[in-house]
């Protein structure tokens, strides 16, 4: 049987291929509650990461031919990077189980060789309390690393930590 | 630019050995920027089994990586082709494959590329294809130079040419490196070294191919992608 073909890192010289557009998955129209996600990635020692791509996926609302469901940012030299999208709904799980609201993120940069998978939801939805995966996760303190803060009115923040103090919770499926 | 790909299968997890760890000292950049803890390991819901889907309507192809406004890039012609299929051995058809790579002098065109080789006026150094339907994809462009980076003493990276490929859902992306075959600095080179199963290392390594190299044209190079994911067939529903 084939198997899947190994990650190598994105390197530093992606941009080639970015699309700043991109980051703005209503661009085409989409109708719903606007929303802006902004974040900040750091390293270990606390210094951002100033050359990362961040991928935005979304499986609600559905995609569609005004909707990507989709996009891709770059962070600045800060580590700082911006989406506006529309916000998410609840979603099915396993069995009976309903999904808290949230969007997934892939994490590309030098020093990365594969890619970095994380969750962001929304702090106050009343579904975080019995979401399946935030329920996964024991420690308040780690479960908090995946649930954005409102920034102003439809604004979002997520701080994501490669490593060390407050380090981001990671998935692997 | 995308409708929702149902997928309602699950995705096996990748095959022992076959992927880097993120946490690879040999390769500096890796030190402050892996995580510590264990991935938290989640049963795939619907937002890991979907993905985006991208057409060439909606994004345009750029299968000509070598001329720039009609202009020849500097360098060794050379025409990459391959096929796209999923780990049944099933053809991906439709899926996007994002390319991007050093000018032949193996300078990127990039700001922050400050290596001292020459700028090609006519070398981007991106690219955008689809595969058929039946997995085939296509493009041609030049040969990427080899280029020296700050790792460690002396160290140059292989000629090698970047890709992103989308699959079926948000579990199949993929990003990684196609490298050229007879390389000496593959054996130096730590991020080629990262994937310790030998025999996955080694399908990072194209394959010259005269059947698609072109008679008084350009080499021709194969390089296929296996993403991860299986077909269903109608036995498994
Ligand atoms: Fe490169």
């Amino acid at each position: 049987m084939p198997v899947a073909t190994a990650f190598q890192t994105i390197g530093p010289y992606w941009h080639l291929i970015e699309h700043p557009e991109w980051a703005d998955l209503t661009r085409f129209g989409a109708s719903g509650e606007h929303l802006v996600l902004t974040g900040r990635i750091r390293d270990g020692d606390g210094a951002p990461v100033g050359d990362g791509a961040v991928e935005l996926w979304q499986a609600s609302p559905a995609a569609s031919d005004v909707f990507p469901g989709w996009g891709r940012a770059a962070t600045d030299a800060e580590g700082r990077f911006r989406f506006t999208t529309i916000r998410p709904g609840p979603l099915p799980g396993a069995g009976n189980a309903q999904q808290a609201p949230h969007v997934a993120l892939s994490l590309f940069a030098r020093g990365i060789l594969t890619r970095l998978v994380t969750r962001v939801y929304f702090a106050g939805d009343p579904l975080n309390e019995t979401d399946p995966l935030l329920s996964l996760i024991e420690e308040p303190a780690r479960r908090a690393t995946l649930i954005a803060h409102a920034a102003g009115d439809d604004a979002w923040h997520i701080d994501i930590r490669l490593q060390g103090e407050g380090e981001t919770v990671f998935l692997d499926f | 630019m995308s409708d929702s790909f149902e997928s309602a299968a699950t995705f096996p997890p990748f095959a022992p050995g076959t992927q880097p760890d993120n946490d690879w000292a040999a390769y500096g950049s890796t030190h402050r920027r892996h995580p510590q803890q264990p991935a938290l390991r989640i049963p795939q819901t619907v937002t890991e089994t979907t993905g985006p889907r991208f057409t060439s309507a909606q994004l345009p192809a750029i299968i000509d990586l070598a001329t720039e406004g009609g202009r020849e890039a500097m360098g060794e012609r050379i025409i990459v082709r391959g096929r796209v299929t999923d780990e049944a051995g099933a053809p991906v058809p439709h899926a996007m494959i994002e390319i991007w790579q050093a000018n032949a002098a193996g300078r990127y065109n990039h700001a922050r590329d400050q290596h001292d080789a020459p700028l090609d006026p006519n070398f981007k150094g991106e690219g955008r294809v689809f595969s058929d339907a039946e997995g085939w994809y296509q493009f041609t462009t030049v040969k990427p130079g080899a280029y020296p980076w700050r790792n460690h003493f002396n160290a140059w990276r292989p000629n090698h040419i970047h890709f992103s490929l989308f699959g079926a859902g948000f579990a199949s992306r993929l990003i990684t490196q196609m490298y050229f075959p007879g390389d000496p600095l593959l054996a130096l080179d730590p991020i080629f070294r990262s994937v310790p199963d030998e025999a996955a290392r080694q399908r990072l390594v194209a394959q010259f191919d005269i059947e698609i190299t072109k008679p008084e044209w350009a080499l021709g190079y194969r390089f296929d992608f296996v993403l991860r994911g299986r077909a269903r067939t109608f036995f498994e529903e």
